[in-house]
Formats: structure tokens, C-alpha cells, sequence
């Protein structure tokens, strides 16, 4: 019972690991390799491919962690592994 | 919240709020005060010592009140410290000299290029709140070494996780000393050395009587000094230039008419073409290749990840739950000031092209001469010491026609954050709070790298590898005195004025990425990995960063000779830096230890990849190595796999606790 209690949250958040991982290169690579193109569209005068490096990613990892936090919170409560409160 | 604990913290962690309330109104009551003394004719010099000397008895102040002689208060602070308030603490910590003063200098230098560092230094903690720090967190360490040695059965690798430390947080630590002595001498007038020693002064009434408690809660107050500091020159700045107290978002216009004017210098023969191809403000991968630029973020994110002084601030919080939101709050708090720091260097950059360049060398504004004095600005090649120094430099230049151009003007990039208040015209109040701000930076990250070096020293060697017995009160003891013999190596190195310290701060980031992060993230991911495994790989992956991080700048002649390196390409035209040919004729091409002037220190390299990005071939190697060698050998026992299971499952007691009790 243990055991499969374990797997199952194990499995769980792997998966929310992978998630996080593809949304980390997603930010922090992939859209930067795009700049010269990006920067060709202006917002508010900020180039777009200046504006994703400078405030894009940032922006997004900070709302990806408070997201992940609650997220995994959520699945150890589902896998009674919470802490008590 | 989570934050009901045993008595005696509980009543302070309760107030907490209020606190700090206080303290920020306190704070702002006296910036005003200090205003208004400079109305009142106050003498520049004395605000300088008032700002310095009443932060950093606020500061003394905590550090005597949060004095302990408890081991698990000195080492993990009691782990009672809520989530954000470790947050705005990891801020602090965090955010180190460089980053207050070198950040926006650097974005104005490099413009794109220097967003490396932006993105680097925070996309890391994805990867901190992910794959590391909650298991650290739930075993319960005290220092990273611990963890290496239960996971991998021992003190070979408690051994070698201390020495990957120590590399990584010394040369860290000497930086942040010469920071706290650049400031107290252009702020104070103090001689450097002795500026040095006076910062080292400040940095250990915070950390020594109190250890991690104390230096909790003191950086919890410099992070309201340095955000207040940081962010109010250039609020001011956006709100005078564009009429929107929001520089983040009004930063956009400046950056369009950077870029317009950089045009217009082109047109008007006050910029050769192809220097502003390679200095545009916003076209990417000028300062480094695509592949560098790209190298280099990758070490700073898995640095960041890999830090212990980083990592051991979530030891702190009172749950596994906690730290994972601390993470988040963390990264919130140093994204205020990441984000901030671009808006900076454009209204900086703005400033300096619209009142110097194309201007007749007799209209210069007075703080050129300011800086000029101390070597800082240069202009026609020489330090802008006066008027009649600048003229005779630029009259020296054949066809220069008395007005400056682009390529005439130079700029150290310290002094980017320090001279806006002045270059803007802001009263003195304001730039002796910027000096609080850079000093309280510095003096943080100082104090949570002495107290990572000490808590190794003391903890993982002492107490764990030479003396299983001693005493509690033995312990804590040995810690203080390692912590003052470590601060004042440090403060010794930093009076040396070591020639490249900035590059040395950026390669501790790839020495702990390779040396640390393989054995953390797989020691939790992957149970098959073995103590033989971790053993070789931690040697392999620091192995090879640290010979290319020393072949490439010190002994560039042998990479060269011995191990295939050549030169590293110009990132705008890829042609080669040196002409390697020409350089190993040299007589001097095989000496080793040679200074950054000789003409291939850090200027060759494996395929073209620079040596503060080293890590990229130590951590796949480093990865390698423990992956292949961890299936070589048997696996980990039922033991160690139900030990793994323990660190996964947030539930349950802390996981060293039960082992040591």
C-alpha cells in the first residue's frame, strides 16, 4: 500500500518536473534564439526579442514558481504525503 | 501559517511584520532627515558617514540581539523562518555587490549581451525549487557537504563537496570585501586597505555571535535598504524624463531613441559604422557569439542552482512546504531588482550620449572631471582628470576636430550606478543612498558566503571528520574563530586588489554547477546512482572545469601546444582574437601564470567557447562519468533506496536529525 502510494506520487511529480524543465528551456533558451526576428516587432518602443530577455522570462519564471509551489503542494496533499500544518 | 514553533522565536516571528514595519519607516523617516540636513548645509562628507555609519549599526545592532549559542539556531536559524522573509533574506544574499553596482554597468557596456546575466541569475531558481532545494530541505542538512556524505556513504564525498565549496565561495567572498572597500573609500574617503578592513569589521559583527540566526535576520534589513536604494534614483529618473514613476515600463522610449541617436551618430561622423555595428544597444550577440551567449546562461542558471551559501538559506524554513514557496518569494524579490537594472542602463546610456557625444570638449559636464579624477571616465583614451588634460589628449589624436565621438568615450562600468544620481543632477542624499544600498549588498552576501565557508569548516570538518565528540559549546566556538580566520584571508586577499576579481565571480558559478550540481540532482532523481558514481564524477566534472578555467587563462600556451585549443573568434566579423601562429613564435608564448595582458590570456579555448562558460564541458562530464560509472558498479543498497524514498516524501521528521539526534 505504502509502495504504490509512493509510486504514485513519485510519478507525479516527475511529471510536474518535466513541465517545469520544458517551460524553463522554453524561457530561457528557446525564445532568445529567436531574437533578431523578435526585435524586428516593437512594444511600447522596447524591441520584443530586448523586452523577453530583459522582463518576458523573468516575468514568467517568477509566476512559474509560485504556480509549482502550489501545484505540488496540491499533489501531496492527493498522496496524504503533506506535511501537517 | 506554518510558523507556530518552540517558545522564544515565536514571539519575534509573530511580529515579524511589524517589526520590519517599523524598521522601513524608520529607514525612510531617516532619508528624509538626512535631506533635510543637506538643505541645511550640511558637508557632503558627513552624510556620507551618517548613511554608512547608521545602517551598519542597525545592522551590528540585530547581529548582537540574535547572538546564539544553540547549534541548530546558529547553523539553520531555529528553521522557523517564514517563507518570505527568507525570500527577501535569499535576496540579499544573493544579490552581491555585482549585482547592485556591476549589473547595470555591464548592461551599459555590453547592452543584449549582458542580459546573460539578467536571465542567468534568475532562470536558476526554477531549477533551485524544482530539482534541489525542498529534498535538502526534508533531509535536513546543515551544510550541502552533509548531504553528499549520506547519500553517498561517507566523507570522501562530504571531502570533496567541502572543496568545491571552497573554491567557489572563496574567490566569491574576496569579491564582495573589495565591493564593501571600494564603497567606504569613495564614500568615506578612507584609504582602500583600510577601507577593506572596516568593511570586514562591519561583515563579522553580523555573522559571528549569531551565525545563520543573526545573519538571517540582518539580511532581511539589508534587503529593504538595497531595494529603497536601488529603485528611488531611477523612479525619480523616469518620472522627470517621461512623467511615469514606472522606469520599467518607460524604459522603452529610451532604449527607441538610443537606438535613433546611435543611427544619427553613424550619419553625422561621430561613430565609425562598423564600431556602432559592434556597440548597437539592443542588436544581440555583439559581446558574445550566439553560442557563448547562450553557454554562458546555462552555467549561471545550473550555478545558481549549485551554490551552498544559496542552497543552505533553504535550510532555514520551517517545512518542506515553505521552502518551495521561499523559492518563489526569493526570486520575486531579486526580479525587483533584475528588472530594474536594464531601465538603469538605458537611462544612463540616454543621458551620457545626449549631454556628451557631439559636444564641443569645452562644454564637458562637471561630473566627467568627478569621475575622470579617480581613472574612471576616459575620454580620447586618457582618464578626464580636467580640462586641459582632455584637450591636450584629444589635440594628441591626428583629425580630431575638438568635439567627442562615440569611439573617444570611455567608461568604467562601476560607476554607471554610483554617477546617476550626480549625471541626472539629484541632490547628495540621494548618492549617499546609493552607497547604503551598494554597501548593504555587499556587506550580505559577504556575511552568507563567510558563514558557508565557516559552517564547512567547522561542521563538515571538525565536528564530522576530526572530532565525533566534541562538545556543542567546542563546536560553535571552533566555528567563530574559523569565521574571523576566513574573513580575514579574505579581507587580505581583497587589499591585493586581485587583477581579474570580476571574472573570478563568474567562475564560481561554473565551478559549482560542475563540481555540485551532477551529485545533488542525481543523488535525489536517479537511485541507481552509486558512491562510486558520485565520487568520479564529482572529480571529473570540477576536474575539467578547473583545468580549463586555469589552462585557458593562466597557462594558455600549453592548451594551445598540448591540448588543442585555439583562438576565440571576434563575435561580429568571426575572426580570430589572436593570431595564434604569431603568439606561440613569441618567447613569451609558453610561460605560465602570465598576467591579463598577455596576448592569449583567456583568449583561446575549445571550440570558441569562453573560459567564464567552462562548465559547459564540466557538467556533461561530470554527468557522464557519474551515469556510467554509478551502472559499472552495484547499486545502491535497500537501505539507501528507502533513504532516497525518506527525502522525496515531504512528511516525516528531517532525515540527519534522526541519524545524529
Amino acid at each position: 500500500m505504502q509502495q504504490s502510494q509512493d509510486e504514485l506520487y513519485w510519478s507525479k511529480t516527475s511529471k510536474l518536473m518535466i513541465t517545469m524543465m520544458v517551460l524553463w528551456v522554453f524561457f530561457g533558451y528557446l525564445v532568445h534564439m529567436f531574437v533578431i526576428p523578435l526585435n524586428n516587432i516593437k512594444i511600447l518602443g522596447f524591441p520584443l526579442g530586448f523586452y523577453m530577455a530583459s522582463q518576458g522570462s523573468l516575468i514568467a519564471f517568477v509566476v512559474m514558481l509560485f504556480w509549482f509551489a502550489r501545484k505540488q503542494d496540491q499533489i501531496d496533499r492527493e498522496c496524504g504525503v503533506a506535511e501537517d500544518e | 501559517m506554518a510558523t507556530q514553533s518552540q517558545a522564544g522565536g515565536s514571539d519575534f516571528t509573530s511580529n515579524l511584520g511589524k517589526v520590519y514595519g517599523i524598521y522601513t519607516g524608520g529607514f525612510v523617516a531617516f532619508i528624509i532627515l538626512v535631506a533635510l540636513l543637506e538643505q541645511l548645509g550640511v558637508p557632503n562628507r558627513i552624510l556620507g558617514y551618517l548613511f554608512v555609519g547608521f545602517t551598519v549599526l542597525v545592522y551590528a545592532f540585530i547581529g548582537i540581539v540574535s547572538r546564539t549559542m544553540q547549534v541548530s539556531e546558529y547553523y539553520v536559524a531555529g528553521r522557523k523562518v517564514p517563507a518570505i522573509y527568507n525570500g527577501m533574506a535569499t535576496g540579499a544574499d544573493w544579490m552581491s555587490a555585482a549585482s547592485f553596482i556591476g549589473m547595470a554597468g555591464s548592461l551599459f557596456l555590453l547592452g543584449y549581451d549582458g542580459l546573460a546575466f539578467v536571465l542567468g541569475w534568475t532562470g536558476g531558481y526554477v531549477l533551485v525549487a524544482v530539482l534541489v532545494a525542498p529534498f535538502l530541505r526534508k533531509f535536513g542538512a546543515y551544510t550541502v557537504p552533509d548531504f553528499l556524505a549520506a547519500r553517498y556513504g561517507g566523507n570522501t564525498a562530504r571531502f570533496l563537496g567541502v572543496i568545491v565549496l571552497l573554491c567557489c565561495s572563496f574567490t566569491y567572498v574576496v569579491a564582495q570585501i573589495f565591493g564593501t572597500g571600494l564603497i567606504a573609500q569613495r564614500f568615506l574617503g578612507l584609504d582602500f586597505t583600510v577601507a577593506v578592513y572596516v568593511g570586514l569589521l562591519g561583515i563579522l559583527v553580523c555573522s559571528m555571535l549569531g551565525g545563520m540566526r543573526a545573519v538571517t535576520w540582518t539580511q532581511v534589513a539589508q534587503y529593504i535598504v538595497l531595494i529603497v536604494a536601488y529603485l528611488i534614483p531611477v523612479v525619480i529618473l523616469s518620472a522627470k524624463k517621461f512623467g511615469l514613476p514606472l522606469p520599467q515600463l518607460t524604459y522603452g522610449q529610451a532604449l527607441s531613441q538610443i537606438t535613433a541617436m546611435e543611427q544619427s551618430f553613424v550619419q553625422n561622423n561621430l561613430a565609425p559604422a562598423a564600431l556602432m555595428a559592434a556597440k548597437a544597444h539592443v542588436t544581440p550577440f555583439t559581446s558574445y557569439s550566439a553560442t557563448n551567449y547562450f553557454a554562458l546562461i546555462l552555467c549561471l542558471m545550473v550555478g545558481t542552482a549549485s551554490l551552498p551559501h544559496v542552497l543552505m538559506r533553504y535550510f532555514t524554513t520551517p517545512s518542506v512546504r515553505e521552502a518551495r514557496v521561499s523559492v518563489a518569494w526569493s526570486l520575486l524579490f531579486i526580479f525587483l531588482l533584475y528588472f530594474t537594472a536594464p531601465a538603469y542602463a538605458a537611462f544612463s546610456k540616454l543621458e551620457v550620449y545626449s549631454t556628451l557625444i557631439g559636444k564641443n570638449i569645452a562644454d564637458l559636464p562637471t561630473w566627467v572631471y568627478t569621475y575622470g579624477k579617480l581613472g574612471l571616465v576616459n575620454i580620447c583614451g586618457k582618464a578626464a582628470a580636467d580640462l586641459a588634460t582632455v584637450q591636450a589628449s584629444c589635440s594628441a589624436l591626428a583629425g580630431h576636430a575638438g568635439v567627442v565621438r562615440l569611439q573617444d568615450f570611455g567608461i568604467n562600468a562601476d560607476v554607471v550606478v554610483i554617477s546617476t544620481p550626480e549625471i541626472a543632477g539629484m541632490p547628495y542624499v540621494i548618492a549617499g543612498l546609493v552607497a547604503a544600498g551598494g554597501l548593504a549588498a555587499a556587506l550580505s552576501t559577504a556575511d552568507g558566503l563567510l558563514l558557508a565557508i565557516a559552517n564547512a569548516l567547522s561542521h563538515d570538518i571538525y565536528y564530522r571528520m576530526i572530532d565525533k565528540n566534541a562538545p556543542t559549546a567546542r563546536r560553535l566556538i571552533v566555528s567563530r574563530i574559523l569565521l574571523v580566520i576566513v574573513a580575514i584571508a579574505a579581507a587580505w586577499t581583497a587589499s591585493q586588489r586581485p587583477a581579474d576579481i570580476l571574472a573570478m565571480v563568474s567562475w564560481a558559478f561554473s565551478i559549482a554547477a560542475a563540481g555540485l550540481f551532477p551529485a545533488l540532482v542525481l543523488g535525489v532523481w536517479w537511485k541507481r546512482t552509486t558512491k562510486e558514481g558520485a565520487i568520479a564524477g564529482i572529480i571529473a566534472g570540477f576536474g575539467v572545469t578547473m583545468l580549463y578555467l586555469v589552462v585557458t587563462r593562466y597557462f594558455p600556451g600549453f592548451g594551445v601546444q598540448y591540448l588543442g585549443m585555439s583562438s576565440l573568434l571576434n563575435p561580429v566579423t568571426g575572426a580570430p582574437l589572436v593570431n595564434l601562429a604569431q603568439a606561440m613564435a613569441a618567447p613569451n608564448a609558453m610561460d605560465g601564470w602570465v598576467t591579463l595582458a598577455h596576448p592569449m590570456a583567456s583568449k583561446v579555448g575549445w571550440f570558441d567557447i569562453n573560459n567564464i562558460s567552462s562548465a559547459l564541458f564540466g557538467l556533461p562530464v561530470g554527468f557522464l562519468v557519474m551515469i556510467v560509472v554509478s551502472l559499472m558498479t552495484p547499486a545502491p543498497s535497500k537501505e539507501m533506496q528507502d533513504f532516497i524514498d525518506a527525502c522525496r516524501r515531504p512528511r516525516g521528521q528531517t532525515l540527519m536529525e534522526e541519524k545524529t539526534a
